[in-house]
């Protein structure tokens, strides 16, 4: 039954938007606008105390912050961040989540329970809590690492270790989420075709690679997007561990984004790293759309 | 199937929830070690004496009871805003004919993509003009209305008979009391599971309350805590103190309420 629009309705229906589409536009839509007005000038602390100081410069700052060494560094560690975070946060999600599943398994709750934890816990408290237990000398890390075998190694302390050892703290907090998501990915995968392919004689592995695989693409895409688009995000675990550092070995682009803007108050070229940043994230979104759109033809 | 493999199925579990569990347990032994017991070697799994020293001085040196009490008011506004705020925008998208419904959520959609930290620096402005800097209301706006919120309601929405509404209007009911008596009821699920999300959300977030909130009687745990964690580097158990109280209250609400939690990410990661 399709019906014209009632008076009632409709003005009711923009009573009920108004005040999340205000809020949405006023301290949302329009800072993005801004933020793009600002990158085309100069604003810096001038500016802040008055607006008349302020100039136009074109693009200078998106060429100045290119050819940045500090904003290179950090566009290198966090590519470096990420590329180190997928796969691995991958590989331990998608292991787990086939453990949870498996119909043998009880007290199924309780580890979801356990592997979600983390990912509830506040990122600055469990920051703080993984810098002493990389302690070199007293560290639960290089002590546990100790019992199998493994020397210990200064990890906040060397530009080689500093970033894994942040990696090992995302996926860490992370990784109960996306098993949770492939869980549900699982249920969606018919039993029939599992007892099928059981019937035609086909091995674990092979109904692993032939089954479960192909069923749980949407949601690996799905997880493997949020991941990439999260890493390149990066910024309370370096704020609060190593202060990008040793010697910027874990310097990030929003860090860098941050001091620009806040420490020494450049907001146009913070406004410049925002939208580079940005312009990477939509290519990441545009990667997924390709992929799921790839996938769904063949 | 038969004892061994699931014998190794329940091994490998087990050692996986020991391994994700090990930082939070030794955080929650090292708050209550004597100082300087955290930082020495042999590595302990237990303090030589139990104390509550480090909570003592965490709040009745430090300050930390202002802190959570900060916290707890403006997750507690946020997770009100977002309810009322995307409650009603997301059921009106769902469920009221208008004009510009489909654009408004083809709009929304499109923003969905849009991560916070690209507004964060011209947000700071904005409020800045508006002479919001530094109070509770500016951590609190971020989180009051959100895309993802109002796409979340109105999925959920969707589901609820257009029959029933009309049923109510023939009654003559007005749409407002369509919505405190049918709309409200019938969506609480996904109302609860905003709620515990949102406020998730709020307590957890730093990078906002740290640009927006300079004063520290107005800092919230987090931000709180990093300020610490700079000026006390070598204090590890005091540290583990604060974590605790940073970290235990989301975690028992999150332990509480899961069932809520969960069903809020679920329904969001199908969304895209």
């Amino acid at each position: 039954m399709i019906t014209a629009p009632r008076a009632s309705e409709s003005r009711a229906a923009w009573w009920f938007l108004a005040p999340a589409i205000l809020l949405l536009a006023v301290f949302f839509v329009l800072p993005v606008l801004i933020g793009a007005a600002l990158s085309l000038t100069d604003f810096d602390l001038y500016a802040i105390a008055d607006w008349r100081a302020l100039r136009m410069v074109g693009l200078r700052n998106f060429a100045e912050t290119l050819s940045n060494p500090l904003f290179r560094t950090a566009v290198a560690n966090t590519l470096w961040f990420a590329l180190l975070a997928l796969p691995l946060t991958l590989v331990v999600s998608l292991a787990l989540a086939l453990l949870l599943d498996h119909s043998a398994l009880r007290a199924r709750s309780v580890f979801r329970t356990v592997f979600l934890a983390p990912f509830v816990t506040t990122i600055v408290a469990v920051a703080v809590v993984f810098r002493a237990m990389y302690h070199p000398e007293y560290g639960l890390v290089n002590w546990a690492l100790g019992l199998v075998g493994v020397a210990p190694r200064d990890w906040l302390g060397s530009t080689a270790w500093a970033m894994p050892a942040l990696v090992l703290l995302r996926v860490w907090k992370s990784f109960g989420y996306y098993v949770l998501i492939l869980l549900a990915g699982l249920q969606t995968i018919p039993g029939e075709l599992h007892d099928a392919a059981r019937l035609d004689g086909a091995s674990p592995w092979q109904r692993f690679r032939a089954v479960t695989l192909p069923g749980l693409r949407p949601s690996l895409v799905f997880i493997g997007t949020i991941a990439l688009i999260d890493a390149l995000q990066l910024f309370a675990e370096p704020y609060v561990m190593t202060r990008g550092g040793p010697v910027r070995a874990t310097t990030s682009v929003v860090l860098v984004m941050y001091e620009e803007g806040f420490r020494w108050w450049r907001m146009g070229s913070g406004a410049a790293i925002a939208l580079l940043l940005f312009t990477l994230l939509l290519c990441v979104a545009a990667g997924q759309r390709w992929l799921e759109r790839r996938w769904r033809v063949s | 199937m038969t004892r061994r493999p699931a014998l190794l199925l329940h091994g490998v579990a087990l050692m996986a929830a020991v391994v994700t569990s090990a930082p939070l347990l030794w955080m929650c032994v090292a708050s209550i070690m004597p100082t300087g017991e955290a930082t020495s070697t042999p590595f302990r799994w237990w303090p030589s004496s139990p104390t509550l020293e480090h909570y003592r001085v965490l709040f009745a040196q430090l300050d930390l009871g202002r802190a959570a009490m900060n916290s707890a008011l403006i997750a507690v506004l946020t997770t009100a805003a977002s309810v009322c705020c995307n409650g009603l925008a997301g059921y009106a998208l769902a469920k009221l004919r208008f004009r510009g419904r489909r654009g408004i959520t083809r709009l929304l959609s499109l923003l969905l993509i849009v991560p916070a930290p690209i507004a964060l620096l011209p947000l700071f402005l904005v409020l800045k003009s508006l002479g919001l800097v530094n109070s509770y209301w500016s951590a609190v706006i971020p989180g009051a209305a959100t895309v993802f919120g109002t796409l979340l309601v109105r999925q959920y929405a969707l589901a609820i008979p257009d029959d029933l509404l009309d049923a109510a209007r023939m009654d003559g009911a007005s749409e407002w009391r369509i919505v405190r008596s049918i709309v409200w009821p019938a969506a609480s699920p996904i109302l609860a599971s905003l709620a515990i999300w949102s406020f998730v959300a709020s307590w957890n977030d730093f990078l906002w309350p740290l640009v927006v909130l300079s004063d520290d009687a107005k800092y919230t745990l987090p931000v709180a805590l990093a300020a610490l964690a700079g000026e006390h580097v070598q204090d590890t158990e005091l540290m583990m103190a604060g974590s605790v109280v940073t970290t235990v209250p989301v975690l028992i609400l999150f332990a509480t309420l899961q069932r809520f939690y969960i069903r809020g990410v679920l329904a969001g990661s199908v969304k895209g």
